[in-house]
């Protein structure tokens, strides 16, 4: 009897710290990031390493504003392909979709999300630069090689349609039917009612999801390093090339270790990213949270 | 009313072809690896590891690579169950009842979720630099299991969530103590478990980033946890990174490799997802 209850108490000790070890993840990355990049930051402040512009690793400059504006770039630019697409699909699975269409059609949305980066980084190449390069660059621009930021745009939004799909989607399945059943009843058609019902009560639920989608095109690395051409320079135009912050990271982990201070830039360049990002989950993962929670009260 | 009505059917038709979109680009990917991958895939792709100028277009495979990212997700995969088991039944078993730390731990752990694997790798690399390792598979194994913690321990904890509360009361209500609860409750969401597993297998062997600085790159199969090893995605990576035609068709004959694979894998749990939420009661 006594045996069993050590067992139990020593068990669940060893769980205690399995747990604490892993939850504390996020603040020893978070440290371990900082200290290692403390190096570069006493070389140069926040402000200088976010805004300067020359990128000269063997002088010892590091300014970061050419990736930032990268990243910002193809993020946004996939964003905003994704979203309305997106939405639109999840309205149509969600409200007019015969169940034998959904129960189809969904499971493709999730084999989708299972595709790695690295094949996403190849079709991008076959398919989404040849695209960029020969028919859509060349009805605004001169002359384009198809490694642009709007080419890492698109692989971007195909790589987080699943992800806003499956969320949103979750999001209509929690609102009452009544509300649609009582605006229904009153005349409205069904676009109607997704616009003005709907929409209305999903609302936090579809800006946590975009939130979501937004910080993992941020930190998103191999995809966008394979077709955005990687030159370190501000964009201007979507068919200009870009060079995000986490394709800066994987491009020069081989040559970091040979020149001062520049292991330390690129893990300032990581802290970055943690940080965005962090902030990001913390703050749709909240919206979330409360949604479910709503629901279950 | 007939604006409405045209309104309506517009924004319907807008519907229907973003969906085709959505789903189709599934379709259009899949499509173009099949299409570009297979005139190149032999079968000593899958049965030889690179043999002398197998860069300059030569002959041999990715046999390295293939086991190498079997090693570095499987490692992780297991090395992650073992972390993540006691966390997800610490979470539900011993803190439940105390829902404010469990919503905050389960926010945690989605926060953890969606860090990038770049970050992962980043700080894999100075865990090695830290204890001195090299670019290894053990480094890779380190790397990858930090990535797949969070995806284990949410999938588990959803799962422990479907197990009715009764069936733990009738325990604890015998005299078990909450281990001796926590071991009927595994027992019963061992299919959850075999999905954890998949889910977290298949995100292990497609992850670039985090093995870029931890796993290094060899051409041989390794044989103990200290020596680099290949992994199939960055073999993808670096092979269509090179100007030889015969080099490029084996990068695209070896995402055909990995995107069956983890299809199947995808697949498989699709399946065991749909099966388990039949039986639930």
């Amino acid at each position: 009897m006594q045996l069993r209850l050590i067992k139990d108490k020593i068990i669940s000790k060893l769980m205690l710290v399995f747990t604490l070890a892993s939850v504390s993840l996020v603040i020893i990355i978070g440290v371990g990031l900082y200290y290692r990049s403390l190096p570069v930051l006493n070389n140069s402040s926040w402000g200088q390493l976010l805004s300067s512009s020359v990128w000269k690793p063997m002088k010892g400059l590091f300014g970061f504003y050419p990736f930032i504006m990268g990243t910002l770039w193809v993020t946004a630019i996939s964003i905003i392909i994704a979203l309305p697409l997106c939405l639109l699909t999840s309205f149509y699975l969600s409200e007019y979709a015969h169940t034998r269409v959904k129960r189809i059609l969904i499971p493709f949305v999730n084999l989708l999300s299972g595709i790695p980066p690295v094949i996403f980084g190849v079709w991008g190449v076959l398919f989404i630069v040849p695209l960029v390069q020969n028919h859509i660059a060349p009805h605004f621009v001169e002359y384009s090689t198809g490694y642009s930021v709007l080419a890492g745009g698109l692989v971007l939004a195909v790589m987080i349609f699943p992800l806003i799909v499956s969320i949103v989607n979750e999001v209509l399945n929690t609102i009452p039917q009544e509300l649609k059943d009582a605006s229904l009843a009153l005349g409205a058609t069904k676009w109607e009612t997704i616009k003005k019902v709907t929409i209305r009560k999903a609302l936090p639920g579809i800006v946590a999801a975009t939130v979501l989608a937004i910080s993992r095109a941020f930190g998103e690395t191999i995809a966008v390093l394979m077709v955005c051409g990687n030159n370190a320079i501000v964009p201007h135009s979507v068919f200009d090339t870009g060079y995000p912050l986490p394709a800066l990271i994987a491009n020069n982990y081989g040559e970091m270790m040979s020149i001062p201070l520049y292991d330390s830039a690129l893990m300032f360049a990581a802290l970055l990213l943690f940080i965005i990002i962090l902030l990001f989950n913390v703050i749709s993962r909240i919206i979330l949270n409360r949604l479910e929670r709503n629901l279950a009260g | 009313m007939i604006k409405r009505k045209l309104e309506e059917l517009f924004i319907k038709i807008l519907m229907i072809l973003a969906t085709i979109l959505v789903v189709g680009s599934f379709f259009l990917i899949v499509g173009t690896i099949f299409s570009k991958g297979l005139p190149y895939m032999t079968w000593d792709m899958i049965t030889k590891i690179p043999g002398g100028g197998f860069y300059i277009g030569k002959e041999g495979g990715v046999l390295n690579a293939i086991i190498g990212s079997l090693y570095v997700a499987g490692g992780a995969t297991v090395s992650g169950l073992i972390i993540s088991i006691p966390v997800a039944i610490f979470i539900n078993m011993y803190l439940s009842g105390k829902n404010f730390i469990t919503d905050v731990l389960r926010t945690v752990f989605d926060v953890l979720f969606g860090i990038p694997s770049i970050v992962y790798g980043a700080f894999g690399f100075l865990i090695m630099v830290y204890f001195g390792l090299r670019a290894s598979l053990l480094g890779g194994i380190i790397a990858v299991t930090l990535l797949v913690i969070p995806l284990l321990v949410r999938t588990l904890d959803e799962v422990i969530r479907t197990v009715p509360g009764e069936l733990r009361d009738a325990a604890l209500s015998l005299g078990s103590t909450r281990w001796e609860t926590a071991k009927v409750v595994l027992r019963q969401i061992r299919p959850g478990i075999f999905t954890a597993i998949l889910l977290s297998f298949g995100r292990g062997i497609g992850d670039v980033a985090s093995v870029l600085f931890t796993a290094g790159f060899s051409d041989n199969i390794p044989t103990s946890l200290h020596e680099p090893a290949a992994t199939l995605p960055l073999a993808i990576f670096f092979q269509l990174g090179s100007p030889v035609e015969e080099v490029q068709g084996r990068a695209y004959a070896s995402a055909l490799i990995l995107t069956i694979v983890v299809l199947i894998i995808t697949v498989l749990s699709e399946i065991l997802i749909k099966k388990f939420s039949k039986h639930k009661i």
